[in-house]
């Protein structure tokens, strides 16, 4: 590259010395062929002489204006390069500075200190602001040179004559021709290299950059007519006794992880009852960027594409709990397991997204599969198999969602599913889940901040539970089958104010013994406020009938969260 | 086994063929100026979609699933970048799986690049409220950013679609020497009101205000993100007063009590404007839409 331009280079000076070696000679011999005219025509009017001198006269003008011209120039310029240097230098100073600030920032924050140790940084980003407009008057006049189309404003020399003069220095730029010079060099530059006074950004994603790390706390304070409140809440993640429970503390790493895939893994830790700190890996996945036709995959530990609210993560529900149904049908903790999903969007105008998930079927986040407890299974059976022996014995979830505007302001989304996998009640005893789910959002045009809304979710399961004989329990191979429902609607009626209501029924399981397998209806109320994005405060009363014992049970909880970190963005 | 591999082969040829014969270059700009920049540079020759609507918050998007067809067919997606679109675009892209507008392909351009960003915090610090860490991204309310935009936008596009190349750096030549002719104009407007003391009630017109030299005194937000509270306006009012700030800027889908009140225990009037283009009636591209902001502010400073 470097050859190529010095060969350049080179031929233009040879160039130009051909040029200008034939112009002087051609000068030369003009000058020659008027004398030897003079000389032949002596008697010649003195007035052509003064013409000729005026020539002269004129030529040389123009020279020392072109002089004078350069002179300018060559000031200007090196003005302009003392600026630069100047400010070359000042950045640099502030640089030194922000990274000492940097340094001194990511002791503190290792050692645990106070996260806003200076005081003093609210004022030095007044003063970087400051010291920012202060540049403003000279800083546009040396950066509008910089901006590709303002060249066709550059003063071109002021003498107009200088335009006959063919080897004119400065030629006349054509328009076009710098934007296009110029726009594929500043774009990419600044994207890679270039320092830039944006760098501290590092440090908002967590010093490496290669991923964003979050963390999000959420607490709840409960008071309940039940003494028993895990035997109310069916979630594992719910408030599940009188008095303060730690719900989620659950640490995000997400990423890219090369061009191909992006990771995300979901570390909790809890507090049980007991004060006990336990730790549990929700999810942990890849997903590919750029599979061809339409395809995408996911593959590790990962919450089950069944419905809506099984995949979200507990501080993003909009209620203090999580619904019954999804509980006692999925899991406590949500339908997870390790395993591979396959997902297709359809290429039609109207978002259509096939899911295919194929998941290990044991465990106790799969609790209408192969579940086991002490032994125990559901329905009161024993637990005879728990592990998976065979491609037949794994966990199938077939997904279809479709998501379209009804207005501008309003959107649906409706989605089916269904899990197919064995229980653990007997030798191939299966379990088959279906779900609807439906979801409509209406949004003003003229939203700030997100407000207002008004949403509607709705999730409807039916299950149908192949029970094993056990003897030992009396209890006769049968086929069980219950329903289960939720609906909930959010009003985000204000700027940061979130109300819900939430209703809740399930059927009763058979052979049940506490209110977690009765029939039981529930009520839930609630609202929110969000001090900013990172933070929620959150007062739900719960109004539980339990239908089998015609039992009413009120409990009121107040929740809170707090999310440090950069959090990825919520889906849909 | 051979005649299947002939058929997926077959497909994938018909796919791909199909792809380059729908050659119209599809471009999905984030936020409606950039899609009307897009416009204005393409012409009939590039299709545009925009994401967010242009009377709405463009912080706060709902990350729709029917954007994900979009994505997923775009051959370029234009996004304002510094974080502006942080809280809803990253699923969408994810979503669409769509190579060509993955980070590092010429299909995916950040706005931001190139442009003299103002703002940029040293620390980030939730604790000064929401701000941006990698600074102000509001940079296409100063139209001399929507000149090095295009550039940026037509050096795209010439890659993506090399054979009109010539059209869209003329189209984009053009644009930036009506936006120059412009922009003289709007300063002529404005010029009798240099220095003139502002609020704003988000930080949304930094880059505006430097480059028609307004100067913000306050914002009626006490921090980025946060809602205006009394005890901030017990201070700003007399501030307001002290200073003689004439004029409280603020984008169109705003609420209007709070400006309202502080006018009215001040010398300053509410000029309400669209951000964005199509934000209001008769602002259908970037350059009508800075004709009607600078026209809203100089009838409101004339009286």
């Amino acid at each position: 590259m470097n050859q190529l331009r010095y060969m350049l280079i080179v031929c233009i000076t040879v160039g130009w010395f051909i040029i200008l070696n034939t112009h002087s000679s051609k000068a030369a011999s003009a000058v020659t062929d008027d004398n030897t005219s003079l000389a032949n025509s002596a008697k010649e009017s003195s007035e052509e002489i003064h013409m000729k001198a005026d020539e002269f006269n004129e030529i040389v003008e123009q020279l020392q204006g072109m002089k004078a011209f350069l002179e300018q120039m060559k000031q200007d310029y090196d003005a302009r390069f003392q600026e630069m240097q100047e400010k070359i230098a000042i950045l640099e100073r502030e640089k030194a500075l922000l990274e000492k600030e940097k340094a001194l920032w990511r002791i503190e924050t290792q050692t645990g200190t106070e996260t806003s140790p200076h005081t003093a940084d609210f004022p030095t980003i007044q003063e970087t602001g400051v010291s920012k407009e202060d540049e403003g008057p000279f800083l546009p006049s040396f950066k509008e040179e910089e901006e590709p189309p303002d060249v066709e404003q550059q003063p071109l020399p002021p003498q107009t004559e200088m335009d006959t003069t063919p080897p004119s220095p400065f030629p006349a730029i054509p328009e076009l021709a710098t934007p296009q010079t110029t726009t594929p060099q500043t774009p990419t530059i600044p994207e890679t290299g270039q320092w830039s006074p944006a760098q501290p950004i590092t440090l908002w994603s967590a010093g490496a950059g290669y991923m964003n790390i979050s963390f999000v706390g959420l607490f709840a304070a409960a008071a309940s007519t039940s003494p028993d409140l895990d035997e109310l809440e069916a979630g594992a993640h719910d408030p599940i006794q009188r008095g303060f429970t730690v719900q989620n503390l659950e640490t995000v790493f997400e990423g890219a992880v090369d061009p191909y895939f992006k990771g995300q893994a979901n570390i909790i830790f809890q507090i049980d009852e007991e004060g006990e700190s336990f730790l549990e890996v929700e999810e942990a996945y890849l997903t590919t960027l750029s599979l061809p036709l339409n395809l995408q995959v996911k593959a590790g530990t990962f919450f089950t594409e069944f419905g809506r609210l099984n995949q979200l993560h507990p501080h993003a529900w909009n209620f203090v709990d999580q619904p019954l149904v999804i509980g006692r049908f999925l899991s406590p903790d949500g339908l997870r397991n390790p395993g591979a999903r396959i997902s297709w969007l359809a290429p039609a105008d109207i978002y259509t997204e096939l899911f295919l998930t194929v998941q290990n079927s044991q465990g106790e986040t799969v609790r209408s599969f192969r579940f086991e407890e002490d032994g125990e299974g559901l329905f009161g059976r024993s637990a005879v198999e728990t592990k998976v022996r065979s491609m037949e014995d794994l966990l199938y979830v077939p997904r279809m969602v479709t998501s379209f505007d009804i207005t501008e302001e309003q959107t649906v989304l409706l989605g089916a599913s269904a899990a197919f996998g064995p229980n653990s009640t007997g030798r191939d005893k299966d379990t088959i889940i279906y779900g609807i789910d439906m979801f409509w959002k209406w949004k003003s045009k003229y939203a700030s901040g997100g407000f207002p809304f008004l949403a509607w979710q709705t999730e409807v399961l039916r299950r149908h539970f192949e029970a094993g004989e056990d003897e030992s329990a009396g209890l006769p191979d049968e086929v069980i089958r219950d329903w289960g429902a939720y609906s909930e609607v959010t009003w985000g009626f204000k700027n940061r104010w979130v109300a819900g209501l939430r209703g809740d029924y399930v059927e009763g399981e058979k052979e049940a013994t506490s209110p977690l397998g009765f029939e039981r209806w529930r009520l839930s109320p609630n609202i929110t406020f969000y001090p900013s994005e990172f933070s929620k405060i959150r007062l739900q009363y719960n109004y539980d009938s339990i239908l089998s014992t015609d039992d009413t049970e009120h409990s009121v909880f107040l929740q809170f969260e707090f999310l440090l970190g950069s959090h990825g963005a919520h889906t849909f | 086994m051979r005649k299947l591999y002939q058929i997926c082969l077959f497909l994938l040829f018909l796919i791909s063929w199909m792809s380059i014969v729908h050659a119209k270059p599809q471009v999905v700009a984030t936020t409606s100026d950039l899609g009307s920049l897009v416009s204005e540079i393409g012409k009939d020759k590039v299709s545009v979609t925009t994401i967010s609507k242009p009377t709405e918050d463009p912080h706060f998007v709902d990350a729709k699933p029917g954007f994900i067809v979009k994505l997923n067919r775009a051959d370029m997606l234009i996004n304002g970048g510094l974080m502006l679109e942080a809280a809803w675009l990253p699923p969408l892209v994810l979503g669409a799986r769509n190579v060509k507008i993955q980070p590092g392909n010429p299909g995916y351009m950040n706005a931001a690049a190139g442009i003299d960003v103002l703002e940029v915090p040293s620390v980030a610090n939730r604790a000064m409220g929401d701000i941006h860490p990698l600074g102000n991204p509001h940079f296409m309310l100063d139209p001399a950013n929507a000149k090095i935009v295009a550039a940026h936008i037509s050096g795209r596009l010439c890659q993506i679609d090399k054979k009109n190349c010539e059209y869209y750096r003329n189209n984009a030549a053009t644009f930036s020497k009506k936006l120059n002719q412009k922009l003289s104009e709007w300063q002529k407007i404005l010029e009798p009101f240099q220095g003139t003391k502002i609020v704003t009630y988000h930080k949304t017109f930094p880059y505006f205000a430097k480059r028609f030299h307004f100067n913000v005194v306050g914002t009626l937000e006490p921090k980025p993100g946060i809602p205006p509270s009394p005890a901030h306006l017990n201070t700003l009012i007399p501030m307001m007063q002290k200073e003689d700030v004439k004029l409280i800027l603020i984008e169109n889908f705003r609420e209007r009590k709070i400006p309202e009140f502080a006018a009215s225990r001040t010398n300053a009037k509410v000029v309400i404007v669209p951000i964005m283009v199509e934000g209001e009636k008769g602002t259908d591209n970037y350059i009508a839409l800075f004709d009607y902001i600078i026209n809203e502010i100089a009838s409101a400073l004339k009286t």
